[in-house]
Formats: C-alpha cells, structure tokens, sequence
C-alpha cells in the first residue's frame, strides 16, 4: 500500500485538545468533527489541505486525552498518514485500532519540510521525499500490530480471529 | 529475571510465568470503563462489528460525566446512547444524573476497582487507579469496544521508570505538588510508553487521595500507568468498599528499571504549571514574584476534587472572602463527596467566600462547560491539563496548582501561596 501527498509540518507535543477541541466532543460524526481539525492550532488548516496530504510532526504527537475522535477528525479530513519520531501511546494505539496510517521516523521528522512532495510504502516504511530526492526508513510494525492494521483495524481483526 | 509491579499484574492476567518490556500480550480485564463522550463511539464500533452480547455485566462501568447533566442537545443524545446500551445489556455499573461523580473519583469510591486489577477505560485518566496498586490505563474507544465485547486487550508490556520518594512532605505539600514537581522533572514525554513504578519510605506519609492525585497525571508525563506499592493505607481504603476478594502484587527486587529517580518529600514546595503544558512548572515562592493576575479558579475534577481537596479549600476559604474581580467555582467530584462537604458545613464556607459549588460533573476541566474562559483570561486551576484552549478560547490561560494554592489565588487575585493568606 502506498500513498502521496503534501507535507504539512507541526511541533512536538502536539496535543489532542488542539487535534480536535473538547467543545466539539458532543459528536462523533466523523464529517463533523474533520471540520474542526487542528483548528486551534491552525485555523486555516481544513481549508488548505487536499485529499492524501501528510502530517509531519515532532515527538509526543497526540499526548493529552484518549479521545478517539483525533484520529478519527484527521482520517476523515482526507490525510493519508502523520509522520512523528514518537506519538502518544494513547493516539498511537487509537490510530491502529481504527486503521489510520502512522509512521515513527525521526529523520523524515527533521528533514522534511512544510509543502514538500512525500510518498510512502507502508510495507516496506520507506519515505520518500521526491521535492528533496531523500528517502528514510521508518520503524516497522511488528507482526500483531500489522495484523490488526491489514485486517482494517482491531475489531475486524477480533471478528476474523473467532471465525478461525 | 525479575520483574516490576506492572508486569506481574500482566502477567498474571496474561495467564503467563513472566513477562518483560516490549513483549505484546493480550490479557484479560476486571473491568473496563466509558463515559458520556467515548462510549458513544464505543457502542458504534461494538455494533457496527455486530457483537450480540458484553463479556460480563458486571464488570462494564459507564460514566456519565464529562457534559453532564447535558449542556446541549448533541450531548444529551450522546449520553441516550449510552443509557440505552446499558439497559439492552442490563450494565450494573451505569451512572447518570444524580448517581453519577466524575469517573475517575467514583469507581474508587464505589470500591469498582481494585488491587491487583487489570483495568482500562476509554479516558487518559484512568491511570488514577494504579494508587491502588492495580494496573489500569487509558485507551481509545475502539478497544474498550473491544474490551465490552471479549473481556481481553492487547497490551506492550511497558518498561519502567522508579520513582523513591523518601521523606515526609511539609504543610500545604500533597500529591498534585509531587506529581508536578515530576513531570517538571521528566517532562510530558519523560515516561512515554512506560509505567512510573513509586516506592519509598516516604509514601507513607501520604494519604489515598495524594496517592490518587499522583497516578492520575501519570499520564500528564506520558506514562502508561502510574502504579504504588499496596499498604496499610490502601487495604484500611478497601476494607471500607472494596467487597471482594483482590490480589497485592509486589515488585520484585531484581526487577528492570530504564532510569531511577530518588525525589525528597521534604524538599518540595507547592508547584504551579504554567500555560501550556504540564512540564512548565516552577515553585510558588517563584510564580508570586511573577505577579500572575487571575480571573478564575476552579477547584474540582478527577484529580482534586476529591474531600481532602474539598477541605483544603475550605481550610483556606473560612471567613474570608474571594477577591474581587475573581470568579471562584468549586465542584466536588462525587455526589458522596457532595453530601460530606454538606454535612460538614464546607460549602456554607464555600458559599459565603463568594464561591460558586456545582454539581459533580468534569465541566471546565475540558473547556465544555460551566466555566469556560474568553479570549485572554487567565485561570487557576486544580485540574490536570492546561493546554491551548483547554478551557476556553485559546489565547485564554491555564495554570495548574494544588487546591491550597488554588483558593489562596482566588482570595488574592493573584497566584500565591497558602502561607501569604
Ligand atoms: S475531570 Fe477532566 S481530566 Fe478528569 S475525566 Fe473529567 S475531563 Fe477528564
């Protein structure tokens, strides 16, 4: 599996409450809340984002709640994946768990910057930068975690786990 | 080799010998928790996946806290979600509106948790339980709806990090000070992905609810799970609510630690986190020269709203009244809480400083109500977070504090400590 798209830069420690703000939390409407992504922290962000784009971010990104609706929020407004050395272990889990791609690279981290052009192979987590012509190597997954990941997320793969 | 307190209890529900850091297991739960804002997403995945039935009734517990009594019509739909899920599968443990504290205060009180315990709910916080010596953490909606429906969660057995505490901390001193004064040390990532194992002569000179407050922010410095060693203390605690039997897990001597920390009690003072993340902290006797103006201070949540908490704020409130200019709002965590500040005459106190009391619910805590902040106020705050907007508009300012240092601010209008009342 592969995906291309645009690199949309943050800072470390970014937080769920700027993710998706507590005031939106009276849904769970995965349109609803996409709308409000990252609002706090970039008011233009929905705005200037197209379908596949990424996020590259720095440590601890989604420390804080374990609101499910951050993952969800940046599903559903069209990113493909966000890049961080390391993420909260919360959002890290909720993001495999609702089959929303992540990738824990510190070198694609630092040198990627903000609008550059970025592919990624989810099988072999190779990044590849094609506006800087670099490639780094992310993490792999280990197997549980990619099981989960190509059964669609967790509750698929506890169906498919039963049937067997 | 040896292992930590955390990994034993994994073990143990692992069904395994041992266990050790890094390893993925998949154990099994004596309880799982939701309340009024991820159940809803929960009980979407459950059904949407098509489970007919909860793995045990008895040990599902959902909270209606967070937007409650309802502060829209959006949250009171979320919350009939959750009513009627609980009573198609006749859920024990369902708290609404007039039964209901804010979860992380409740299910203590209500003796739901326990030692030795494997536990996790769909809120960061539910790492409070670890005071009582049990393993609990925060997760997502999706596997706590997995939680309802198999009883089991996947789990990286975490490594850890100890913290000695040694020594007995001094007057005005208490858990939230202990655990901002770590997480000043550690910083927000300082534990990322472990459990803070705490030891040391000096935990016995603190009480349930400083041990609560403790591993509550556990997660505040990024840790799995913040966990102490049973005692005295703990058991007389259960005695009085837990009625079933529970297992007390120790760690074992040659256990792993990634770093050890030995922290003096003594030597802590009162500690305020500033805007806007938890790791800025500084001591009182520093903020007071920053001359920090405040327009609110809230004295309540899942972290210091508890009666200790109630009481320190009424210790410093008796006779005196709330600086003007100053809105002062104090929620007591628990409707039992509620009724002992009642009884104990805490809330004519509360009420005569000029302070406004709510009913339990998390409110201000998360920007959802009852409390929320315009743009460039500045708030002191008992609670856990004060990130950007978490209360209010998002040039609006949180610090945190303990509930001494919190109602001293709101009678000086200005951050400062109990000792210049
Ligand atoms: S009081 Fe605050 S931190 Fe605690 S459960 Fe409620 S919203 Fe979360």
């Amino acid at each position: 599996m592969e995906t291309k798209g645009k690199a949309h830069k943050f800072g470390a420690n970014i937080d769920t409450d700027v993710i998706i703000p507590a005031r939106y939390l009276n849904t769970s409407d995965p349109a609803e809340l996409a709308e409000h992504c990252m609002q706090d922290i970039d008011a233009d962000f929905t705005n200037k984002i197209a379908q596949g784009d990424i996020i590259v971010a720095g440590d601890n990104f989604g420390c804080g709640s374990s609101r499910e609706h951050a993952p969800i929020a940046i599903k559903a407004c069209g990113i493909s994946c966000v890049i961080a050395p390391t993420f909260a272990r919360i959002f890290y889990r909720n993001s495999i768990n609702i089959g929303m791609p992540i990738m824990e690279c510190r070198e694609a981290s630092e040198k990627i910057q903000e609008g550059d052009e970025v592919s990624i192979d989810f099988d072999t987590g190779i990044i590849t930068n094609v506006t800087r012509n670099e490639q780094y190597q992310a993490e792999p997954f280990p197997e549980f975690i990619k099981h989960i990941m190509d059964c669609g997320g967790l509750m698929n793969s506890i169906r498919h786990q039963e049937e067997q | 080799m040896g292992m930590t307190m955390t990994q034993k209890i994994l073990a143990e529900h692992a069904g395994m010998e041992s266990v050790s850091a890094g390893q993925l297991i998949s154990a099994d739960l004596d309880m799982v928790l939701a309340n009024d804002i991820t159940g809803p997403v929960s009980i979407k995945e459950f059904d949407k996946a098509g489970f007919g039935e909860v793995f045990d009734k008895s040990k599902i517990s959902l909270v209606m806290d967070h937007f409650v009594p309802n502060k829209d019509i959006k949250s009171a739909e979320q919350c009939k979600t959750c009513r009627m899920f609980a009573r198609r599968f006749d859920i024990d443990n369902y708290y609404d509106v007039g039964e209901m504290g804010i979860e992380h205060a409740l299910l203590p009180e209500k003796g739901l948790v326990a030692a030795g315990d494997a536990i996790i709910g769909a809120d960061s916080h539910t790492c409070t339980y670890g005071a009582l010596g049990a393993f609990s953490t925060g997760v997502g909606s999706t596997d706590l709806a997995a939680g309802i429906a198999t009883g089991r969660a996947w789990f990286k057995v975490p490594a850890a990090i100890k913290f000695e505490l040694t020594g007995k901390p001094a007057k005005y001193v208490g858990g939230k000070d202990i655990i901002l004064h770590i997480i000043g040390m550690i910083g927000v990532d300082g534990a990322l992905y472990k459990s803070m194992e705490f030891c040391g002569d000096g935990i016995q000179y603190l009480t349930m609810d400083d041990r609560l407050t403790i591993s509550n922010m556990a997660i505040e410095a990024g840790g799995k799970n913040g966990i102490f060693p049973v005692d005295e203390i703990t058991k007389q605690y259960m005695a009085e609510r837990v009625g079933r039997p529970y297992k007390i897990f120790a760690a074992d001597s040659d256990a792993e630690y990634d770093e050890e920390y030995r922290i003096d009690l003594a030597g802590i003072e009162p500690t305020v986190s500033y805007p806007h993340l938890p790791e800025n902290t500084k001591t009182i006797s520093a903020a007071e020269k920053d001359d920090i103006k405040i327009d609110q201070a809230v004295i309540g949540s899942c972290t210091n709203g508890r009666i200790s908490d109630m009481a320190a704020a009424a210790e410093i409130f008796k006779g005196k009244h709330v600086c003007g200019g100053v809105r002062c709002i104090i929620i007591p965590a628990t409707q039992s809480i509620y009724k002992e500040c009642i009884k104990r005459g805490y809330i004519d106190t509360f009420i005569d400083a000029g302070c406004v009391v709510s009913t339990p619910t998390c409110g201000p805590c998360l920007g959802g109500y009852m409390g929320i902040l315009a743009a460039g106020e500045r708030c002191i705050s008992t609670t856990n977070r004060n990130f950007v907007g978490r209360m209010g508009d998002t040039s609006s300012e949180v610090y945190l504090a303990s509930p001494y240092v919190a109602a001293a601010s709101a009678l000086a209008g200005r951050i400062c400590g109990p000792e210049e009342i």
